[in-house]
């Protein structure tokens, strides 16, 4: 193994046991991803592996449409919440529940 | 370990006896948790989960016969051994009409079990005039992301209902009556009035109402069609399972907190918000975690949440598959093409309607936000969505785009025959009206127990 700076990048899921997505009303889709312990919650954390602008990338969406990233230390999870991109059932929606929307979260690297 | 509790508050137990009524659950759950003998049975009904359909139609997504089962079991159980049972987000959605459909729900069971009991009803719908009155006072707020609501969505939109809070509750199970059926209600309310009305914490009995509302689901392995059971102490409170395979732990008890919300630490209802910052979740053993430090925060004003939905329109749908890899390799050069030639053919009907096409295989789940541009499915589904201002314009819209499609003589096409596989006929389904969420806003009111209640002896 090199140092830090050169080691081999690791996939999210070996970090992560839970990944999803979710409604949080008509507008919002939220989505969670729950690490498998402390270490790796902390290091995700330290290391700001997501942050906003990361999150409006991963979804090619504009940073103003991501409300919020909250981390919350009794699950060890991490929380993103965007704008859905259309309202819930309106005409053209493609997912009523939001609950297939979490697949590039599954790129994630650290 | 739990500190001695006060004297003058005795435990609170609670059985919760499913995620939604009408999701099911095991009668042997159910008896196991009568047996420790709860002082409330209570389910929530509803959801905006299952989209603006069922609040906008004033139909059911659950089905009668799961709910009319699981309501005899409850009622039965409750009425003979006096403990009250109460059910909120009737039908549902909780406006009038599904809050009746229960209602008549709960009178059959009576009449067939001979039974006698007192129920009282809250309905949460809000009349027009309300909310057209706080509109005007500037007393309405929209969600991020949702509009500013004006007038004229008001008086577009159907049934509108708010989401009570403790107070319709209270005042109902304080007039003594042994089964309450609400409409639109903030899930945890069904399970926190009664505790509150006692003299609990209200942020302890919020936070106990915000899981046992999803019943087993925060267990671990979660399940939406189990009973759980919640145990309401002075300053804590203690969730656990019902059935042997599951059990509650610190971590699927706290992670509950993140399901469906955008901020686990914050939860906002009606009057106030949970802070649930100085939080902890300790297992106590046997499947049990106990819960301490959630505080409830009252806001200045009160606010309730509305919900309305208006007709969008109607829709007609047809599905069929595409395996030829000359049409999949220029699938959107190709759909481009149909909706132009299909706009020319409509002429001046044109600027009325719409054809949506979902293509599966490509992007038909993320659509627009979907990161994976390059396509390597062998074969794609195209669902065709057609939205019309009735069901004929739907229904010609749809029938004008399958047809063009089927037969379009794309670039470099060798299959002449016709470009898609229909696994039905007929091939195209009128799917009826369609509504979508117009209201779902912020009102603030000056009485929280402002919702009609009516007693009833059955």
């Amino acid at each position: 193994m090199k140092t830090g700076k050169t080691r081999k990048k690791r996939n999210i899921l070996e970090a992560a046991n839970v990944i999803r997505s979710k409604n949080s009303g008509p507008f919002e889709l939220t989505l969670d991803i729950m690490f498998k312990d402390r270490h790796y919650y902390d290091l995700f954390r330290k290391e700001r592996v997501i942050t906003p602008a990361k999150v409006a990338r991963m979804y090619g969406i504009a940073k103003e449409d991501v409300l919020k990233v909250i981390y919350f230390e009794p699950s060890l999870a991490v929380k993103m919440t965007i704008r859905r991109r259309i309202p819930s059932g309106a005409p053209g929606d493609s997912d009523i529940y939001g609950a297939q929307q979490h697949a590039p979260l599954l790129n994630i690297t650290f | 370990m739990p500190k001695t509790r006060p004297a003058t508050l005795p435990e609170f137990r609670i059985l919760s006896t499913t995620a939604i009524l009408g999701y099911g659950f095991p009668e042997t759950s159910f008896r196991r948790g009568l047996k420790k003998r709860p002082h409330l049975i209570a389910a929530d009904a509803g959801s905006t989960d299952p989209g603006p359909h069922y609040l906008g139609s004033g139909h059911s997504f659950t089905s009668r016969e799961a709910v009319k089962r699981e309501l005899r079991l409850m009622i039965k159980a409750g009425v003979e051994n006096r403990i009250p049972v109460v059910v909120g987000t009737a039908g549902g959605s909780g406006a009038r009409p599904h809050v009746e459909w229960c209602a008549e729900i709960v009178r059959e069971i009576a009449r067939e079990e001979k039974l006698h009991f007192r129920v009282g009803f809250a309905y949460a719908d809000v009349d027009k005039k309300t909310v057209l009155e706080a509109i005007a006072r500037h007393r309405i707020q929209p969600f991020p992301f949702g509009p500013e609501l004006t007038a004229k969505t008001v008086k577009e939109t159907g049934d509108i209902v708010a989401q009570m809070g403790v107070e319709p509750f209270i005042k109902l199970l304080d007039r003594k009556v042994d089964v309450v059926i609400a409409g639109r209600s903030y899930d945890p309310a069904v399970f926190a009035a009664l505790p509150i009305s006692l003299g609990y914490d209200p942020g302890l009995a919020i936070h106990m109402g915000k899981v046992l509302e999803c019943a087993a689901i925060a267990a671990t392995p979660g399940s939406g069609s189990d009973c759980a059971f919640g145990t309401l102490k002075a300053d804590s409170f203690i969730l656990e399972a019902l059935s042997p395979d599951r059990k509650f732990t610190p971590k699927s008890a706290a992670a509950h907190t993140l399901y469906e919300k955008s901020d686990p630490v914050h939860l906002p209802g009606p009057g106030g918000a949970i802070d649930l910052s100085g939080c902890s979740f300790t297992d106590i053993g046997r499947g049990r975690v106990e819960v301490r430090g959630s505080r409830f925060v009252p806001t200045e004003k009160y606010w309730i949440k509305l919900e309305g939905t208006r007709l969008a329109g109607y829709r007609a749908v047809s599905i069929a598959g595409v395996r030829d890899p000359i049409m999949i390799k220029g699938i959107d050069a190709i759909l481009k093409a149909v909706q132009e030639r299909v706009r020319t053919i409509r002429g001046k009907d044109a600027a009325n309607g719409r054809m949506i096409f979902h293509v599966y295989g490509k992007n038909a789940v993320m659509e627009e936000i979907e990161p994976v541009k390059e396509t390597k499915s062998h074969e794609l589904g195209i669902l065709m969505e057609a939205i019309g201002r009735t069901q004929e314009e739907a229904d010609s819209i749809l029938s004008l785009t399958r047809s063009t499609l089927l037969h379009y003589g794309y670039p470099g096409r060798i299959a002449t025959a016709g470009n898609l596989a229909f696994p039905f006929s007929p091939s195209d389904v009128a799917m009826g009206k369609v509504f979508e969420f117009s209201i779902y806003h912020l009102m603030q009111i000056d009485d929280p127990a402002m919702f009609k209640t009516e007693v009833v002896r059955l």
